[in-house]
């Protein structure tokens, strides 16, 4: 059975079900007690599990990454929400140094079993400060898991995942996801990490996408179909690990890949797939990998402006069409 | 303190013996250590605890099992003081898998997990945020566990050190920071780093109980810490304690530290925290001096068999290595 809820609701019966499960999972952040979180997230936890696992904070990112991170080498299972992926940056010390470091600096003895739930991207006006994409930082860092669900099914079964797995997590959400509603089946079950989802199945081109780039490549591959072009749509839905053997799979079978972020395109997570296509199935491609990613800017805020930052759907196919050779090559504006 | 000062509230013999004992592990450690270093058996960097060491003394003889300590990038006397295994220390400086972290942390990392050492640090200040989230995550599993960070005058000028103590404050966590206050922040002095130099100040002006003590009278360090551990248990906590103290040379075994005044450190060694346990030892316990020296060789011998322990331990394979790093 499988009933559609929205992607926040999702979130929300994923930390429930845990907090039911194990009593040392518990959550902090700014207004997400009484108040609920600003994306109502954590609506009704304070009142079911109490104050005692259920904390507001000061607006103190650094001192409550931290926090969790210590509470995490002690055994417990912290949730920290951040408001916004851009304020994680006070708190990159604790997620940088020491999250993503124990396990190795300690020759295996100790574990860190914390996440960090936070949200990124564009599409709410709030400018540079507070639209960010910026998995590529966690990413680059080894030592820590990086997650980004684009459906709610995905985000319920990832998180549940990850409250029962022992390794730091950053779990990106979208400022734009919260309120999308999809399919979530009844029940308990968790999502591994590393493994993609096909959202779209496809025999021409593959489009890789994750988070909210993912409605938009569903939408791309929806139009190009009125061409005639099946595009796959692969969602990597955790970044780190990376299922590669599922994009290799999917781009033997194409033979012409694009791949969608909406993070600045300079030293992002796209470049890195496409290196790996490049290397291990370059004898499969038709056509060069297209990367289609946010311009190397901070994010104005005119709406204008602001989508003409980032990915649009008409973008992704553009970029589709050329890798079957029926449009000619741009010269990157940037 | 005569002999005199026995009494209902005299420190027990087996107290007084502990200290001294503690004391004088780290002061071996360190001094033996440094030659180890020099003779090029131990890699990258060791900051010596000497001349600190009534501090983790007096605070860890305070504490009990089940309790968590965070320590710093000068954190051997933190380990020995909370009993760490010798051998595996040495070992872990000697990059051997006998080590504590069999070789991956080195110096800087030393940590024990499972008997709630939450490991030293190579970011000054970082443990003070860790300490707290084990004070947090002690009090939502119910535990009456205390949670001790060692932080410093350096560690002091982080934001971390208000975020997180104010947190510990807001959720009244079994916390107890301690400020080493040695004067120096690498080579910077205190008083070029901030303007009020006494650092306890900083918690009372967060609502946080806060206490200075001289930290190389390890009696006096572990009253104050015993009576801290109790309020923390009973909910009154945190408590903030600065000790001060000086370190008896550079920052780390390569730093000669000219920029430390000659009559200042003179002084300081003139209350050398050591000596000071000794002497309390024998002038409160009635101890025969060849006890003493029976304790000094005793403990000696305890390091010197652990570098014959860590000479003779292999060092962890590459094929171990790839093992161990296929999870990331």
């Amino acid at each position: 059975m499988t009933r559609e809820i929205m992607y926040r609701d999702a979130l929300r019966e994923a930390i429930d079900e845990e907090m039911a499960n194990n009593p040392l999972v518990f959550i902090i952040g700014e207004g997400i007690a009484e108040r609920g979180g600003s994306y109502k997230v954590t609506e009704g936890l304070l009142a079911k599990y109490g104050s005692k696992r259920v904390r507001d904070t000061p607006i103190a990112e650094a001192g409550m990454i931290g926090v969790g991170v210590g509470a995490a080498i002690a055994g417990a299972r912290p949730i920290v929400e951040i408001l916004y992926v851009d304020f994680a940056m006070l708190g990159m010390d604790m997620l940088v140094n020491q999250a993503a470091k124990f396990r190795l600096m300690t020759g295996g003895s100790g574990r860190v079993p914390f996440i960090m739930r936070t949200q990124g991207g564009t599409g709410g006006g709030v400018a540079a400060q507070h639209s960010q994409s910026l998995e590529a930082l966690f990413y680059h860092i080894p030592g820590l898991k990086v997650v980004m669900p684009s459906q709610p099914a995905d985000a319920k079964g990832l998180l549940k995942y990850a409250l029962r797995q022992e390794d730091p997590v950053i779990f990106l959400e979208h400022k734009h996801l919260y309120m999308t509603k999809g399919p979530v089946p009844e029940g308990e079950y968790v999502i591994e990490f590393g493994k993609a989802d096909i959202k779209r199945p496809g025999k021409d081109v593959t489009i890789i996408a994750w988070s909210n780039m993912v409605p938009r490549a569903l939408e791309a591959a929806a139009k190009l179909a009125e061409e005639g072009i099946e595009a796959e749509v692969l969602d990597p839905r955790t970044l780190v690990p990376l299922d590669k053997e599922a994009i290799l799979a999917s781009v033997a079978k194409t033979n012409r890949v694009v791949i969608v972020q909406e993070a600045v395109r300079r030293g992002g997570v796209a470049s890195d797939i496409c290196s790996i296509i490049q290397e291990e199935a370059f004898y499969s491609l038709d056509a060069p990998v297209e990367i289609v990613a946010g311009l190397n800017i901070p994010v104005p805020f005119n709406l204008e402006l602001e989508k003409a930052s980032v990915p649009q759907v008409p973008d992704i196919i553009s970029a589709a069409r050329r890798t079957l050779h029926l449009q000619p090559r741009a010269i990157a504006a940037q | 303190m005569s002999a005199s000062a026995k009494g209902a509230n005299a420190p027990s013999r087996e107290l007084l013996e502990k200290l001294f004992r503690t004391a004088y592990k780290i002061r071996v450690f360190e001094s033996e250590g440094i030659k180890l270093y020099r003779q090029g058996l131990i890699r990258g960097y060791f900051h010596p605890y000497l001349g600190q060491e009534g501090i983790a003394t007096g605070v860890c003889a305070a504490l009990k099992e089940g309790d968590y300590i965070a320590s710093t990038h000068r954190g051997h006397g933190h380990c020995i003081a909370w009993g760490a295994d010798v051998k595996r220390m040495v070992a872990e400086l000697l990059q051997k898998e006998t080590g504590y972290c069999r070789g991956y942390g080195g110096s800087m990392h030393i940590a024990d997990i499972s008997q709630g050492n939450l490991g030293a640090n190579g970011i000054v200040g970082a443990g003070t945020p860790l300490g707290v989230g084990a004070a947090l995550a002690n009090q939502i599993r119910g535990s009456d566990a205390v949670t001790v960070t060692f932080s410093s005058d350096g560690g002091a000028n982080n934001g971390t050190f208000l975020e997180s103590l104010n947190l510990a404050a807001i959720w009244n966590l079994a916390f107890v920071l301690v400020v080493e206050n040695n004067h120096y922040a690498v080579s910077t002095r205190i008083e070029e780093s901030t303007r009020d130099t006494d650092l306890y100040k900083r918690g009372l002006a967060i609502g946080v109980e806060s206490h200075q003590v001289d930290g190389n009278d390890p009696l006096a360090v572990y009253h104050l810490m015993k009576d801290a551990a109790r309020k923390c248990r009973e909910g009154k906590g945190p408590i903030l304690i600065e000790a001060k103290t000086f370190r008896h040379m550079g920052h780390h075994v390569n730093d000669p530290g000219k920029y430390m005044p000659s009559e200042e450190l003179a002084a300081w060694k003139a209350k050398d925290p050591v000596d000071r346990a000794r002497a309390a030892l024998t002038e409160m316990s009635g101890i025969e001096i060849s006890q003493i020296e029976a304790i000094e060789q005793e403990i000696r011998k305890e390091f010197d068999d652990a570098v014959e322990f860590s000479r003779n331990s292999r060092e962890i394979t590459i094929e171990e290595f790839q093992q161990f790093i296929a999870a990331y």
